[in-house]
């Protein structure tokens, strides 16, 4: 027992079991290292560059660009706008999604593969037709005013579209499946008779709730929530399609520098600091959390 | 002697032209003399041709998308591929810059030719080194096209032109005529997109260019020398703050137009004319100084030279221009002095039947470009509150 406890791990009964083990990373080593760390590495010095003119820079190295995102305050507004919606949106996921992902781990349905299927079914529709499709609800003769007009609750249509609530309503609309399945795996994962005993001890369904199924719920709702965060943080084209012209994020600062601007440098530098920003996010998570819950979900 | 078949004929006379030891035109003229030889066009020219195009098997052509592309598709490059075996593919693009980008990231000859919108980034294309030298003897329909387009163009790259004018148009101002009358938009002129009492229901372009002429327009500069930058950004503000959203596409801007979430915007004329057909009210002014525009042809850098050119020379042959002017309500660059126009073109709005065009006012490419940076720049900020 001893000894099998000092070898964790066999491949083949052999021993070699960090070669054995690094030879079969190698293939996702080898393309993450070509398609995901040489691309970071040349944005990165990319960020040094010199911009000269719309679409012509040359190779310098020189800290302008960095100057620039750290003494102008038109990035860092734009930070903490990201940040707020983003954080509102997440918080939204997680509130909403909690509902459908009890629901699911809980019911005695007996066909649960088709709640499951109708939780991915909007993963089959392009991603920017459920962007587009806000505006024929939110819009002045979109459904909702539509209705409401109609019915004569109202005179003038409400604006709804190209507002800041449409933006974090379209965000919401594309992350939700992440929550959901997030929590829902994690509620899969406990343990029903913690509940019972929580009962039979005489705790209300609501207090066996609150101090059992939440508590073990929290790394799926926190691995939903890192997701959300993260994709919602990094989007440019909900706020773009959605949005007005006040409701932007920092991804499309990065749009504006590098396909309207033509400013290749200044567009990697933002890259950059949109990078380091998730990053230090993912990493402060992981640090609490742990990355193993966001793996979990997946499994 | 043993008779000389006509591939290893073609296949000499290559040789010697690839070499340097003959000259493009006498290699054409030579070519030209073959095929009266060997029984003049049909069958045999047209295999003539394909050979002489084997080593090219393909050019990319980007565009818009949507009906132009398949104008083009059916007039210019199916024949086109008939005749000489190279197949034209169809790329669109969201945006110009987006396109820059492509071109700038890829190797030379990879991206072709692109329908490119007007003077100022054709500056920004050619100065950035990204342009061909056309050699306008292989496009005898450049002949025909009006010399007020090709002009602007020449002034920039005076050694050759990389690109030839493919349509203009103008962007007005759009109204929806059940809460404007026509004698109100004539009346408010630019202005149109300041009125207080539209607030929430007006739009405009986001574009830099777009927004700053019609500022300038607002504050009665000429767009093509502004003096007073400070007032023109204040009109940019000022109307930023009364908009529903900036329309980023001409479907975009179609859309809002018909749902009536615009009452009144900067538009483009064949855009406009596209929502009237639909039978929306809709009507259209154009105030002294409006903005006038061309598009053109852009052949890229490291393109096949003789094969671009003999494309474009399909996309301006006057069947292929008028109809692809009919289905964008653009009109063609052709001159209406040379090449006769059906009535509906000469309907279109913007047409101008004198081909001088010189009532229309075009932005100054060098004017515009010096600036561009700067304006760009504070426009991306501007837009979103600054």
């Amino acid at each position: 027992m001893a000894e099998a406890t000092a070898q964790p791990i066999s491949f083949g009964g052999k021993t070699s079991v960090p070669s054995k083990a690094w030879q079969l990373l190698a293939p996702a080593l080898i393309t993450l290292f070509f398609l995901l760390v040489i691309p970071m590495l040349i944005i990165f010095v990319y960020s040094f560059y010199l911009f000269v003119d719309v679409g012509v820079d040359k190779p310098a190295f020189q800290f302008g660009n960095w100057i620039e995102f750290f003494t102008d305050g038109y990035y860092h507004g734009a930070i903490w706008t990201t940040f707020r919606i983003a954080i509102t949106a997440t918080v939204v996921c997680a509130v909403v999604g909690y509902i459908p992902a009890y629901f699911i781990a809980t019911t005695t349905f007996r066909h649960k593969w088709l709640l499951m299927l109708l939780l991915i079914l909007p993963f089959w529709v392009s991603f920017i037709i459920r962007t587009f499709s806000w505006i024929h609800v939110l819009g002045n003769q979109g459904f909702i005013n539509a209705t409401l007009l109609s019915i004569g609750i109202i005179d003038e249509p409400i604006k709804m579209l190209y507002t800041e609530g449409a933006v974090i309503m379209g965000m919401i609309h594309f992350l939700l499946p992440y929550m959901v399945l997030n929590i829902y795996v994690s509620l899969e994962g406990i343990d029903r008779n913690l509940v019972s005993a929580a009962r039979t001890l005489g705790a209300t369904s609501w207090q066996a709730f609150r101090e059992v199924t939440l508590p073990l719920s929290l790394p799926g709702l926190a691995a939903g929530s890192l997701l959300c965060f993260v994709l919602s943080a990094g989007t440019f084209v909900t706020p773009q399609i959605l949005g007005g012209p006040r409701d932007f994020m920092f991804g499309n600062l990065i749009f504006d520098s590098l396909m309207d601007e033509l400013n290749w440098p200044m567009g990697a530098t933002l890259s950059c600091v949109m990078l380091i920003m998730l990053g230090s996010i993912v990493l402060i998570y992981n640090r609490i959390m742990g990355l193993s819950q966001v793996y979990k979900s997946f499994r | 002697m043993a008779k000389m078949s006509e591939t290893r004929r073609y296949e000499r006379l290559l040789e010697r032209f690839g070499n340097g030891d003959l000259p493009r035109r006498d290699f054409m003229s030579l070519l030209g003399c073959a095929g009266l030889a060997v029984g003049v066009s049909g069958t045999v020219m047209t295999r003539f041709a394909r050979q002489a195009h084997a080593n090219v098997e393909k050019l990319r052509f980007d565009g818009w998308g949507g009906i132009v592309s398949e104008s083009l598709r059916k007039g210019a490059f199916t024949p086109y591929e008939q005749a000489t075996g190279i197949t034209v593919i169809d790329g669109t693009f969201g945006s110009e810059e987006e396109h820059f980008n492509n071109i700038k990231a890829s190797p030379e000859g990879t991206y072709n030719l692109h329908l490119s919108s007007g003077v100022t980034i054709y500056k920004t294309l050619t100065d950035a080194g990204y342009g061909a030298v056309i050699n306008e003897d292989n496009i005898p329909n450049l002949k025909l096209v009006m010399p007020a387009l090709i002009e602007p163009f020449r002034a920039i790259t005076p050694d050759g032109l990389s690109a030839v004018p493919f349509d203009y148009g103008n962007t007005g101002f759009a109204y929806n005529t059940k809460y404007i009358s026509k004698e109100e938009a004539e009346a408010d002129g630019a202005n149109i997109i300041l009125r207080k009492d539209l607030k929430g229901k007006l739009g405009g372009y986001g574009s830099w260019q777009g927004r700053i002429w019609h500022a300038a327009l607002q504050s009665n500069q000429n767009p093509n020398g502004i003096e007073d930058m400070d007032a023109v950004w204040d009109k940019v503000r000022e109307h930023r703050d009364l908009i529903l959203k900036y329309f980023g596409s001409g479907a975009e801007l179609m859309d809002l137009l018909a749902k009536e979430e615009y009452l009144a915007c900067d538009a483009w004329s064949g855009r406009v004319a596209g929502v009237q057909k639909q039978g929306h009210p809709i009507g259209y002014s154009e105030p002294p100084g409006t903005y006038s525009w061309m598009e053109t042809l852009f052949v890229a850098k490291g393109s096949p030279m003789p094969e671009a050119e003999e494309l474009l020379n399909y996309m301006l042959d006057p069947e292929v221009s008028i109809a692809v002017a009919i289905g964008q309500n653009y009109p063609p660059s052709l001159d209406p002095t040379k090449v006769d126009m059906p009535p509906e073109v000469q309907a279109l709005p913007a047409f101008d039947p004198t081909g001088t065009l010189e009532n229309l006012l075009f932005a100054d490419a060098n004017y515009w470009a010096e600036n561009r940076t700067e304006w760009q720049r504070k426009w991306n900020r501007v837009e979103k509150g600054g």
